[in-house]
């Protein structure tokens, strides 16, 4: 579902004296339906960077990044928006929303998205949304205020709200309590037991061992001029 | 799907001095795109050359109508323009008072939109207006009450609501939340996202406000000196930007 290949990626600091920084060369990876595989490697070593490539946040030097049919290293903004619409989820550590739009509507915003009837999102948003313990009085509230550990549980909700069948998630269980990591746990089981295709950092390792296939350390494809 | 805005090479001049130079895009339905760059970037003008209020020099702006499929607007006779303008097109203001009838009723500010595309029934008239208002949040009871006793919030969403009214398929804005004290400009915000996803509304936006166009456009391009410097998804854009410009602009911004 998603394959990696021979891929590298630079930064040029155009007010910084032109500095072009190498971060990484020759990565490679593939991931099939139904696998998770953890990203690994010290701080710095592009974990995060590999990722958001895959999403099509950063742009790719050289190489491939096919998800489904599509190349991502190489498509147009409109067929990534649509990729990122129906087939590839994205977790990150940071909500990002509009202020004063409520909690259910900012998790069922994917489902709407996709054309999903409204009261059936918000029915699937309160559902995932009770799961992840969040408590009903704050589902009306926007998420702006809410602590960091339901903030990314907000974030967990509306990631997996719709069924994508590619998920990249950025440290999921970072701030979580035990019951709540549990609850994302099984999550992440479920999503592969219906064939999703998963890419994942996770700092935790008991989680990572628990729900990943495989790991890949990302220290391979640093470029050897960085280190 | 076609696109339903194709621009190519649009250039403006004033003099010798270059108002917008070779811009070209397409948009496709659906499709918000956000102009960015700082005061004389040249934004304006090429919004403007693309609405149909400034002639460009050279380039074509083609169209996909209801009726005749792709028309280069800048082409065609100055009624069709006016009625695509009336219909299709919307066209929202910085300053509310641009786009606004100051002293006629928030109802009949809507309602004469309406009766430019030939609605002549005043209890619907009324009605659809009353629907309006109140999606864009404004109290049923402020329909007689003019605009220039409403805030200036207000007078946004009311500018919005009589834009939108006749179901317009491409919005233009310019700057829409420029001016707008920051909870009032999240209220509109949300607004905007909401009646671009239920209508399926194309929209250009320009501004000058990161922020704005994080949330509110799916894809951006960054003009300087009347140049576009660059394109792209707009997280993409904003988190790797490639140009030097666009570092600098992303870079300037101040953390809250």
């Amino acid at each position: 579902m998603i394959t990696v290949d021979n891929v590298s990626k630079s930064f040029t600091l155009h007010n910084q004296g032109v500095a072009t920084i190498p971060v990484m060369v020759g990565a490679s990876l593939q991931v099939q339906a139904g696998e998770c595989v953890a990203l690994v490697g010290q701080s710095g070593s592009g974990k995060s960077t590999l990722m958001r490539m895959i999403y099509g946040n950063y742009l790719t030097a050289s190489g491939r990044i096919m998800v489904g049919d599509l190349d991502v290293a190489a498509a147009a903004p409109r067929d990534i928006l649509a990729l990122r619409r129906y087939t590839l989820g994205y977790v990150s550590q940071f909500l990002r929303v509009v202020p004063r739009v409520p909690t259910v509507e900012v998790v069922a915003e994917p489902l709407l998205a996709t054309g999903t009837g409204r009261s059936a999102a918000i029915a699937r948003a309160e559902v995932l949304l009770d799961n992840l313990n969040i408590p009903e009085r704050l589902w009306s509230l926007s998420p702006t205020t809410f602590s960091g550990g339901e903030q990314q549980r907000v974030n967990i909700a509306r990631g997996f709200a719709y069924n994508y069948p590619a998920l990249l998630l950025d440290e999921p269980t970072a701030s979580l309590d035990g019951v709540n990591r549990e609850v994302v746990m099984s999550m992440i089981e479920e999503a592969k037991a219906r064939g999703a295709s998963i890419v994942g950092i996770f700092h935790d390792e008991a989680a990572r061992d628990r729900v990943c296939d495989r790991e890949i350390d990302v220290t391979g494809f640093t470029p050897r001029t960085a280190i | 799907m076609n696109p339903l805005l194709n621009v190519t090479g649009v250039s403006k001049f004033y003099g010798n001095r270059i108002g917008c130079k070779d811009v070209s895009f397409d948009l496709y339905p659906g499709e918000v795109m956000g102009i960015v760059g700082e005061s004389g970037s040249g934004k304006s003008t090429l919004l403007n050359c693309l609405a149909g209020h400034l002639g460009p020099d050279t380039g074509a702006v083609n169209f996909d109508t209801r009726i005749e499929g792709m028309r280069d607007t800048i082409t065609m006779s100055e009624p069709e323009r006016r009625m695509l303008s009336r219909t299709d097109w919307a066209f929202v203001h910085q300053h509310a008072r641009d786009g606004l009838r100051m002293n006629v009723s928030a109802g009949g500010n809507v309602g004469e939109r309406l009766m430019a595309v030939g609605a002549r029934h005043y209890g619907e008239i009324r009605d659809q207006a009353t629907d309006w208002l109140s999606r864009v949040e404004i109290n049923a009871d402020r329909v007689d009450d003019r605009p220039s006793a409403f805030s200036g919030g207000m007078q946004q969403r009311l500018q919005i609501a009589r834009n939108l009214v006749t179901g317009p398929r491409l919005v233009f804005m310019d700057e829409p939340t420029g001016g707008l004290d920051v909870s009032v400009q999240a209220r509109l915000l949300d607004l905007l996202r909401g009646l671009v996803r239920e209508m399926n509304l194309s929209a250009i936006i320009v501004t000058h406000d990161l922020a704005v166009v994080r949330l509110l456009a799916d894809r951006l391009m960054v003009m300087k000196d009347g140049h576009v410097v660059e394109t792209g998804l707009t997280d993409q854009v904003l988190d790797d930007p490639q140009h030097g410009y666009t570092q600098l602009l992303v870079s300037s911004v101040l953390q809250v």
